[in-house]
Protein backbone atom coordinates (compact mmCIF):
# COMPACT_ATOMS: atom_id res chain seq x y z
CA UNK A 1 0.00 0.00 0.00
CA UNK A 2 2.53 2.27 0.98
CA UNK A 3 4.58 1.72 -2.19
CA UNK A 4 1.47 2.57 -4.05
CA UNK A 5 1.29 5.89 -2.48
CA UNK A 6 4.97 5.98 -3.21
CA UNK A 7 4.86 5.13 -6.80
CA UNK A 8 1.67 7.64 -7.23
CA UNK A 9 3.10 10.53 -5.32
CA UNK A 10 6.41 10.49 -7.75
CA UNK A 11 4.40 10.03 -11.00
CA UNK A 12 2.51 12.72 -13.09
CA UNK A 13 -0.53 10.92 -11.51
CA UNK A 14 -0.07 13.15 -8.35
CA UNK A 15 -1.47 16.54 -10.07
CA UNK A 16 -4.29 14.89 -10.92
CA UNK A 17 -4.74 13.42 -7.74
CA UNK A 18 -4.33 16.95 -6.31
CA UNK A 19 -6.61 18.13 -8.74
CA UNK A 20 -9.23 15.91 -7.74
CA UNK A 21 -8.99 16.88 -4.24
CA UNK A 22 -8.92 20.42 -4.40
CA UNK A 23 -11.74 20.06 -6.55
CA UNK A 24 -13.54 17.95 -4.28
CA UNK A 25 -12.89 20.37 -1.21
CA UNK A 26 -14.30 23.22 -3.41
CA UNK A 27 -17.35 21.68 -4.21
CA UNK A 28 -17.75 20.53 -0.46
CA UNK A 29 -16.94 24.58 0.29
CA UNK A 30 -19.56 25.32 -2.09
CA UNK A 31 -22.15 22.47 -0.60
CA UNK A 32 -22.06 23.36 3.12
CA UNK A 33 -22.37 27.12 3.13
CA UNK A 34 -25.71 27.65 1.30
CA UNK A 35 -28.13 26.57 3.67
CA UNK A 36 -31.04 24.22 1.99
CA UNK A 37 -34.56 26.04 2.47
CA UNK A 38 -36.41 25.73 5.51
CA UNK A 39 -39.06 23.18 4.99
CA UNK A 40 -42.31 23.36 4.91
CA UNK A 41 -41.08 25.91 2.62
CA UNK A 42 -41.08 29.55 3.44
CA UNK A 43 -40.21 32.76 2.62
CA UNK A 44 -39.10 34.53 5.97
CA UNK A 45 -35.45 31.91 6.72
CA UNK A 46 -34.55 32.88 9.81
CA UNK A 47 -31.27 30.64 10.62
CA UNK A 48 -30.09 32.46 13.35
CA UNK A 49 -33.07 33.38 15.44
CA UNK A 50 -33.18 36.70 15.47
CA UNK A 51 -37.36 37.34 15.05
CA UNK A 52 -39.77 36.15 17.62
CA UNK A 53 -42.71 34.05 16.61
CA UNK A 54 -45.38 36.33 15.88
CA UNK A 55 -42.72 38.82 13.79
CA UNK A 56 -42.07 35.66 11.60
CA UNK A 57 -45.51 35.05 11.10
CA UNK A 58 -46.52 38.79 10.46
CA UNK A 59 -43.57 39.21 8.22
CA UNK A 60 -44.19 35.62 6.53
CA UNK A 61 -47.85 36.38 5.71
CA UNK A 62 -47.16 39.86 4.34
CA UNK A 63 -44.54 38.35 1.95
CA UNK A 64 -47.18 34.84 1.07
CA UNK A 65 -49.75 37.58 0.43
CA UNK A 66 -47.63 39.62 -2.00
CA UNK A 67 -46.49 36.51 -4.01
CA UNK A 68 -50.02 35.21 -4.08
CA UNK A 69 -51.19 38.55 -5.85
CA UNK A 70 -48.33 39.67 -7.92
CA UNK A 71 -46.12 36.00 -8.25
CA UNK A 72 -43.12 37.76 -7.53
CA UNK A 73 -41.20 36.50 -4.65
CA UNK A 74 -39.16 38.22 -1.93
CA UNK A 75 -37.52 36.00 0.31
CA UNK A 76 -35.68 37.17 3.65
CA UNK A 77 -32.81 34.98 4.88
CA UNK A 78 -30.66 35.66 8.25
CA UNK A 79 -27.60 33.86 8.66
CA UNK A 80 -24.94 34.37 11.03
CA UNK A 81 -22.37 34.96 8.10
CA UNK A 82 -21.39 34.40 4.76
CA UNK A 83 -17.60 34.06 5.27
CA UNK A 84 -15.59 33.62 2.77
CA UNK A 85 -17.62 34.91 0.32
CA UNK A 86 -18.80 38.72 -0.12
CA UNK A 87 -22.11 39.06 0.73
CA UNK A 88 -23.08 39.97 -2.48
CA UNK A 89 -21.64 36.68 -4.05
CA UNK A 90 -23.61 34.80 -1.36
CA UNK A 91 -27.33 36.20 -1.88
CA UNK A 92 -26.98 35.45 -5.99
CA UNK A 93 -26.02 32.01 -5.19
CA UNK A 94 -28.38 31.30 -2.88
CA UNK A 95 -31.23 33.21 -4.94
CA UNK A 96 -30.30 30.76 -8.09
CA UNK A 97 -30.17 27.80 -5.91
CA UNK A 98 -33.39 28.08 -4.06
CA UNK A 99 -35.06 29.06 -7.52
CA UNK A 100 -36.17 32.43 -5.94
CA UNK A 101 -38.95 34.20 -8.19
CA UNK A 102 -40.53 32.17 -11.35
CA UNK A 103 -39.01 30.53 -13.88
CA UNK A 104 -39.99 32.87 -16.94
CA UNK A 105 -40.10 35.96 -14.94
CA UNK A 106 -37.03 35.99 -12.71
CA UNK A 107 -39.23 37.78 -10.22
CA UNK A 108 -37.15 37.08 -7.33
CA UNK A 109 -36.06 39.07 -4.76
CA UNK A 110 -33.73 37.75 -2.27
CA UNK A 111 -33.22 40.56 1.02
CA UNK A 112 -30.17 38.82 2.80
CA UNK A 113 -28.95 39.33 6.34
CA UNK A 114 -25.61 38.10 7.93
CA UNK A 115 -25.75 39.29 11.62
CA UNK A 116 -22.19 38.76 12.68
CA UNK A 117 -20.47 40.13 9.70
CA UNK A 118 -23.32 43.01 9.93
CA UNK A 119 -24.54 43.08 6.82
CA UNK A 120 -27.47 43.61 4.47
CA UNK A 121 -27.79 42.54 0.84
CA UNK A 122 -30.73 43.19 -1.42
CA UNK A 123 -30.22 40.87 -4.33
CA UNK A 124 -32.63 41.57 -7.31
CA UNK A 125 -33.47 38.56 -9.99
CA UNK A 126 -33.34 39.54 -13.15
CA UNK A 127 -36.52 40.61 -14.56
CA UNK A 128 -36.70 43.09 -11.07
CA UNK A 129 -33.69 44.56 -12.40
CA UNK A 130 -35.91 47.36 -14.18
CA UNK A 131 -38.18 47.94 -11.17
CA UNK A 132 -35.37 47.99 -8.71
CA UNK A 133 -32.32 49.19 -9.89
CA UNK A 134 -29.28 48.50 -7.73
CA UNK A 135 -29.63 52.66 -6.90
CA UNK A 136 -32.52 51.90 -5.04
CA UNK A 137 -31.76 48.82 -3.73
CA UNK A 138 -28.98 51.09 -1.68
CA UNK A 139 -30.81 53.79 -1.00
CA UNK A 140 -33.58 51.34 0.82
CA UNK A 141 -30.80 49.72 3.04
CA UNK A 142 -28.84 52.97 3.23
CA UNK A 143 -32.22 55.10 4.25
CA UNK A 144 -34.19 52.27 5.68
CA UNK A 145 -33.03 49.24 7.48
CA UNK A 146 -29.68 50.63 7.76
CA UNK A 147 -31.09 53.51 10.40
CA UNK A 148 -33.09 50.86 12.77
CA UNK A 149 -30.91 48.13 12.61
CA UNK A 150 -28.31 50.32 14.00
CA UNK A 151 -31.00 51.04 16.95
CA UNK A 152 -31.25 47.11 17.11
CA UNK A 153 -35.05 47.45 15.84
CA UNK A 154 -34.63 44.50 13.16
CA UNK A 155 -37.91 43.64 12.64
CA UNK A 156 -38.81 47.22 11.70
CA UNK A 157 -36.73 47.06 9.46
CA UNK A 158 -37.36 44.37 7.69
CA UNK A 159 -40.73 45.42 7.95
CA UNK A 160 -40.22 48.55 6.24
CA UNK A 161 -37.40 47.42 4.13
CA UNK A 162 -40.21 44.75 2.64
CA UNK A 163 -42.71 47.14 2.44
CA UNK A 164 -40.35 50.04 0.77
CA UNK A 165 -39.39 47.03 -1.76
CA UNK A 166 -43.05 46.14 -2.55
CA UNK A 167 -43.74 49.83 -2.94
CA UNK A 168 -41.12 50.05 -6.10
CA UNK A 169 -42.17 46.15 -7.63
CA UNK A 170 -45.70 46.85 -7.39
CA UNK A 171 -46.97 47.02 -11.14
CA UNK A 172 -44.32 45.18 -12.49
CA UNK A 173 -45.50 41.69 -12.02
CA UNK A 174 -49.41 40.79 -11.92
CA UNK A 175 -50.25 37.65 -10.90
CA UNK A 176 -51.22 35.67 -13.61
CA UNK A 177 -48.07 34.09 -13.86
CA UNK A 178 -49.00 32.28 -10.71
CA UNK A 179 -51.23 30.69 -12.90
CA UNK A 180 -48.70 29.74 -15.49
CA UNK A 181 -46.39 28.41 -12.78
CA UNK A 182 -49.12 26.75 -11.46
CA UNK A 183 -49.31 24.75 -14.72
CA UNK A 184 -46.00 23.79 -14.50
CA UNK A 185 -46.32 22.34 -10.87
CA UNK A 186 -49.26 20.10 -11.81
CA UNK A 187 -47.28 18.24 -13.87
CA UNK A 188 -44.48 17.65 -11.29
CA UNK A 189 -47.80 17.25 -9.28
CA UNK A 190 -49.31 14.05 -11.14
CA UNK A 191 -45.71 12.65 -10.97
CA UNK A 192 -45.82 12.91 -6.89
CA UNK A 193 -49.02 11.59 -7.31
CA UNK A 194 -48.38 8.35 -9.52
CA UNK A 195 -45.28 7.82 -6.98
CA UNK A 196 -47.89 8.59 -3.85
CA UNK A 197 -49.88 6.23 -5.07
CA UNK A 198 -47.60 3.61 -5.84
CA UNK A 199 -46.24 3.49 -2.47
CA UNK A 200 -49.52 3.97 -0.63
CA UNK A 201 -50.37 0.58 -3.09
CA UNK A 202 -46.94 -1.27 -1.59
CA UNK A 203 -47.87 -0.04 1.80
CA UNK A 204 -51.65 -1.61 1.86
CA UNK A 205 -50.53 -4.56 -0.10
CA UNK A 206 -48.10 -4.97 2.90
CA UNK A 207 -50.42 -4.47 5.82
CA UNK A 208 -52.86 -6.58 4.41
CA UNK A 209 -50.09 -9.35 4.74
CA UNK A 210 -49.62 -8.60 8.17
CA UNK A 211 -53.07 -8.97 9.59
CA UNK A 212 -52.54 -7.50 13.52
CA UNK A 213 -49.57 -5.83 12.67
CA UNK A 214 -51.36 -3.31 10.02
CA UNK A 215 -53.69 -1.56 12.61
CA UNK A 216 -50.55 -0.49 14.47
CA UNK A 217 -48.68 0.50 11.38
CA UNK A 218 -51.63 2.96 10.02
CA UNK A 219 -52.50 3.93 13.27
CA UNK A 220 -48.63 5.49 14.06
CA UNK A 221 -47.85 6.43 10.21
CA UNK A 222 -51.48 8.56 9.74
CA UNK A 223 -50.92 11.02 12.57
CA UNK A 224 -47.98 11.81 11.90
CA UNK A 225 -48.48 13.51 8.73
CA UNK A 226 -51.72 15.57 10.03
CA UNK A 227 -49.57 16.82 12.77
CA UNK A 228 -46.36 17.73 10.81
CA UNK A 229 -49.20 20.13 8.80
CA UNK A 230 -50.36 21.56 11.92
CA UNK A 231 -47.01 22.06 13.13
CA UNK A 232 -46.37 24.35 9.93
CA UNK A 233 -49.18 26.24 9.07
CA UNK A 234 -50.77 26.84 12.84
CA UNK A 235 -49.47 30.34 12.96
CA UNK A 236 -51.11 30.76 9.41
CA UNK A 237 -54.16 30.46 10.37
CA UNK A 238 -54.34 33.07 13.42
CA UNK A 239 -54.23 35.75 11.07
CA UNK A 240 -54.97 35.30 7.93
CA UNK A 241 -57.90 32.48 8.77
CA UNK A 242 -56.48 30.23 6.62
CA UNK A 243 -57.03 31.78 3.76
CA UNK A 244 -53.68 32.55 3.07
CA UNK A 245 -52.99 29.25 2.78
CA UNK A 246 -49.54 27.43 2.23
CA UNK A 247 -46.41 28.74 -0.07
CA UNK A 248 -45.92 26.44 -2.84
CA UNK A 249 -42.66 26.95 -3.23
CA UNK A 250 -39.80 29.08 -5.20
CA UNK A 251 -40.18 29.05 -9.25
CA UNK A 252 -37.18 28.77 -10.24
CA UNK A 253 -35.76 31.89 -11.21
CA UNK A 254 -32.86 33.63 -12.40
CA UNK A 255 -29.95 35.97 -10.42
CA UNK A 256 -27.64 38.20 -12.63
CA UNK A 257 -26.07 40.44 -10.20
CA UNK A 258 -28.39 43.05 -9.53
CA UNK A 259 -29.02 44.36 -6.56
CA UNK A 260 -27.06 46.41 -3.58
CA UNK A 261 -25.53 45.99 0.08
CA UNK A 262 -24.59 48.20 2.87
CA UNK A 263 -23.60 47.80 6.75
CA UNK A 264 -25.15 49.42 9.62
CA UNK B 1 -22.42 -8.90 -50.15
CA UNK B 2 -19.76 -9.99 -49.01
CA UNK B 3 -19.37 -10.38 -44.63
CA UNK B 4 -16.61 -8.05 -44.61
CA UNK B 5 -18.03 -5.02 -46.77
CA UNK B 6 -21.46 -5.91 -44.55
CA UNK B 7 -19.11 -4.93 -41.56
CA UNK B 8 -17.20 -1.99 -42.88
CA UNK B 9 -20.50 -0.35 -43.94
CA UNK B 10 -22.14 -1.03 -40.90
CA UNK B 11 -18.65 0.26 -38.77
CA UNK B 12 -18.29 3.23 -41.25
CA UNK B 13 -22.03 4.20 -40.71
CA UNK B 14 -21.54 3.82 -36.80
CA UNK B 15 -18.65 6.33 -36.78
CA UNK B 16 -20.61 8.73 -39.08
CA UNK B 17 -23.57 8.50 -36.82
CA UNK B 18 -21.05 9.12 -33.80
CA UNK B 19 -19.27 11.95 -35.59
CA UNK B 20 -22.25 13.87 -36.71
CA UNK B 21 -23.79 13.73 -33.00
CA UNK B 22 -20.23 14.82 -31.70
CA UNK B 23 -20.15 17.78 -34.15
CA UNK B 24 -23.98 18.64 -33.28
CA UNK B 25 -23.86 18.54 -30.07
CA UNK B 26 -20.02 20.49 -29.86
CA UNK B 27 -21.80 23.36 -31.91
CA UNK B 28 -24.17 23.37 -29.11
CA UNK B 29 -22.30 23.99 -26.52
CA UNK B 30 -20.09 26.25 -28.69
CA UNK B 31 -22.90 28.58 -28.84
CA UNK B 32 -23.99 28.81 -25.18
CA UNK B 33 -20.08 29.77 -24.91
CA UNK B 34 -20.67 32.63 -27.19
CA UNK B 35 -23.85 33.57 -25.02
CA UNK B 36 -22.18 33.74 -22.02
CA UNK B 37 -19.05 35.51 -23.88
CA UNK B 38 -21.77 38.30 -25.08
CA UNK B 39 -23.55 39.17 -21.46
CA UNK B 40 -19.74 39.32 -20.05
CA UNK B 41 -19.00 41.69 -22.86
CA UNK B 42 -22.20 43.58 -21.65
CA UNK B 43 -21.41 44.13 -18.50
CA UNK B 44 -17.75 45.06 -19.02
CA UNK B 45 -19.31 48.11 -21.70
CA UNK B 46 -21.82 48.62 -19.29
CA UNK B 47 -19.02 49.94 -16.91
CA UNK B 48 -16.90 51.67 -19.50
CA UNK B 49 -20.04 53.47 -20.36
CA UNK B 50 -20.77 54.74 -16.61
CA UNK B 51 -16.60 56.12 -16.01
CA UNK B 52 -17.00 59.16 -18.48
CA UNK B 53 -20.41 60.15 -15.74
CA UNK B 54 -18.38 59.22 -12.85
CA UNK B 55 -15.13 60.96 -13.86
CA UNK B 56 -17.37 64.43 -14.52
CA UNK B 57 -19.20 64.34 -11.51
CA UNK B 58 -16.10 63.77 -9.50
CA UNK B 59 -14.62 66.37 -11.83
CA UNK B 60 -17.40 69.08 -11.07
CA UNK B 61 -17.94 68.50 -7.18
CA UNK B 62 -14.54 68.41 -5.72
CA UNK B 63 -11.08 69.61 -6.34
CA UNK B 64 -9.50 66.32 -7.19
CA UNK B 65 -6.56 64.98 -8.06
CA UNK B 66 -5.73 64.84 -11.55
CA UNK B 67 -3.59 61.79 -11.70
CA UNK B 68 -6.12 59.40 -10.81
CA UNK B 69 -8.49 60.81 -12.69
CA UNK B 70 -6.47 60.19 -15.94
CA UNK B 71 -5.01 56.83 -14.94
CA UNK B 72 -9.00 55.68 -15.04
CA UNK B 73 -9.24 57.43 -18.03
CA UNK B 74 -6.33 56.01 -20.21
CA UNK B 75 -7.06 52.53 -18.44
CA UNK B 76 -10.74 52.42 -20.20
CA UNK B 77 -9.67 53.29 -22.98
CA UNK B 78 -7.17 50.83 -23.06
CA UNK B 79 -9.65 47.77 -21.65
CA UNK B 80 -12.36 49.17 -23.99
CA UNK B 81 -9.61 48.64 -26.96
CA UNK B 82 -9.59 45.42 -26.64
CA UNK B 83 -12.77 43.77 -28.66
CA UNK B 84 -12.72 39.75 -28.20
CA UNK B 85 -14.97 38.43 -30.92
CA UNK B 86 -16.44 35.08 -30.40
CA UNK B 87 -14.07 33.12 -32.59
CA UNK B 88 -11.11 34.53 -30.41
CA UNK B 89 -11.54 33.15 -27.09
CA UNK B 90 -8.14 31.91 -26.78
CA UNK B 91 -6.25 31.14 -23.43
CA UNK B 92 -3.72 33.69 -24.13
CA UNK B 93 -6.59 36.57 -25.91
CA UNK B 94 -8.85 36.21 -22.75
CA UNK B 95 -5.73 36.70 -20.41
CA UNK B 96 -4.69 40.06 -21.75
CA UNK B 97 -8.78 41.02 -22.00
CA UNK B 98 -8.81 40.37 -18.41
CA UNK B 99 -5.27 42.27 -17.81
CA UNK B 100 -6.89 45.18 -19.47
CA UNK B 101 -10.22 45.48 -17.60
CA UNK B 102 -8.41 44.37 -14.23
CA UNK B 103 -6.36 47.18 -14.54
CA UNK B 104 -9.13 49.81 -14.99
CA UNK B 105 -10.54 47.83 -12.01
CA UNK B 106 -7.81 48.86 -10.12
CA UNK B 107 -7.65 52.48 -10.76
CA UNK B 108 -11.38 52.69 -10.55
CA UNK B 109 -10.99 50.99 -6.79
CA UNK B 110 -8.46 53.41 -6.36
CA UNK B 111 -10.50 56.43 -7.39
CA UNK B 112 -13.81 55.38 -5.00
CA UNK B 113 -11.04 55.02 -1.84
CA UNK B 114 -9.66 58.72 -2.54
CA UNK B 115 -12.84 60.08 -2.72
CA UNK B 116 -13.64 58.93 0.35
CA UNK B 117 -11.53 61.68 1.66
CA UNK B 118 -13.75 64.47 0.08
CA UNK B 119 -16.96 65.03 2.52
CA UNK B 120 -18.27 66.90 -0.74
CA UNK B 121 -18.42 64.04 -3.00
CA UNK B 122 -19.65 62.12 -0.15
CA UNK B 123 -22.86 64.25 0.01
CA UNK B 124 -23.25 64.13 -3.33
CA UNK B 125 -26.55 62.02 -4.15
CA UNK B 126 -25.36 61.97 -8.04
CA UNK B 127 -21.87 60.26 -7.06
CA UNK B 128 -23.74 58.31 -4.82
CA UNK B 129 -25.73 56.80 -7.02
CA UNK B 130 -23.33 56.26 -9.53
CA UNK B 131 -21.19 54.59 -7.13
CA UNK B 132 -23.71 52.03 -6.65
CA UNK B 133 -24.31 51.67 -10.16
CA UNK B 134 -20.90 50.85 -10.54
CA UNK B 135 -20.80 48.30 -7.21
CA UNK B 136 -23.56 46.66 -9.12
CA UNK B 137 -22.10 46.35 -12.26
CA UNK B 138 -19.46 45.12 -10.74
CA UNK B 139 -21.85 42.53 -9.30
CA UNK B 140 -23.06 41.95 -12.86
CA UNK B 141 -19.49 41.12 -14.42
CA UNK B 142 -18.44 38.87 -11.57
CA UNK B 143 -21.86 36.67 -12.19
CA UNK B 144 -21.50 36.71 -16.12
CA UNK B 145 -17.63 35.94 -15.88
CA UNK B 146 -18.59 32.71 -13.01
CA UNK B 147 -21.06 31.78 -15.83
CA UNK B 148 -18.64 31.53 -18.78
CA UNK B 149 -15.90 30.06 -16.53
CA UNK B 150 -18.77 27.00 -15.94
CA UNK B 151 -19.52 26.85 -19.91
CA UNK B 152 -16.24 26.93 -21.10
CA UNK B 153 -15.62 24.07 -18.62
CA UNK B 154 -18.38 22.13 -19.77
CA UNK B 155 -17.12 22.74 -23.50
CA UNK B 156 -13.55 22.29 -22.59
CA UNK B 157 -14.41 18.88 -21.57
CA UNK B 158 -16.19 17.72 -24.20
CA UNK B 159 -13.22 19.64 -26.91
CA UNK B 160 -10.63 17.55 -24.95
CA UNK B 161 -12.12 13.52 -23.97
CA UNK B 162 -11.02 10.97 -25.84
CA UNK B 163 -13.42 9.88 -28.47
CA UNK B 164 -14.87 13.47 -28.95
CA UNK B 165 -11.12 14.56 -28.98
CA UNK B 166 -10.96 12.82 -32.34
CA UNK B 167 -13.63 14.82 -33.86
CA UNK B 168 -12.91 18.11 -32.13
CA UNK B 169 -9.82 18.33 -34.21
CA UNK B 170 -11.14 17.70 -37.24
CA UNK B 171 -13.50 19.81 -37.17
CA UNK B 172 -11.67 22.70 -35.68
CA UNK B 173 -12.99 23.33 -32.47
CA UNK B 174 -10.23 24.25 -29.61
CA UNK B 175 -10.40 25.07 -26.00
CA UNK B 176 -11.02 28.24 -24.51
CA UNK B 177 -9.75 30.15 -22.35
CA UNK B 178 -10.94 31.23 -18.59
CA UNK B 179 -11.51 34.06 -16.38
CA UNK B 180 -8.98 34.00 -13.31
CA UNK B 181 -9.84 35.30 -10.10
CA UNK B 182 -7.47 38.43 -10.01
CA UNK B 183 -5.13 38.87 -6.96
CA UNK B 184 -6.09 42.81 -7.41
CA UNK B 185 -9.98 42.02 -7.29
CA UNK B 186 -9.30 39.59 -3.85
CA UNK B 187 -7.57 42.10 -1.80
CA UNK B 188 -9.16 45.10 -0.74
CA UNK B 189 -7.31 48.04 -2.27
CA UNK B 190 -4.72 50.01 -0.16
CA UNK B 191 -4.31 53.91 -0.67
CA UNK B 192 -0.86 55.34 -0.48
CA UNK B 193 0.01 58.80 -0.31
Amino acid sequence: MARFIERVMSSPMRYLLFIFLFGCSNLLLRAQNIPDPMSPKRLVNDYVGMLNRTELETLEQKLRAYNDSTSTQITVVVVKTTQPYPAGDYAFELGRRWGVGQKDKDNGLVLLWATDDRKIFIATGRGLEGAIPDVIAKRIIRDVISPDFKNQMYYRGLDQGTSEIIKYATGEYKADGSENGDGEISGALIVFLIIFFIILIIIISRSNKGGGGMRNRGGGWYPYTTFSGWGSSSGNWGSSGGGGSSFGGFGGGDFGGGGAGGDY
Amino acid sequence: MSKTTIIVVVVLLLVGMYGCSTYNGLVGKDETVNGAWAKVQTQYQRRADLIPNLVNTVKGAADFEKNTLSAVMEARSKATSINLSAEQLTPENIQKFQAAQDQLSGTLSRLLAVAENYPNLKANQNFLDLQAQLEGTENRISVARNDFNDVVKDYNQSVRTFPAALFAGMFGFQAKGYFEASQAAQTAPSVKF
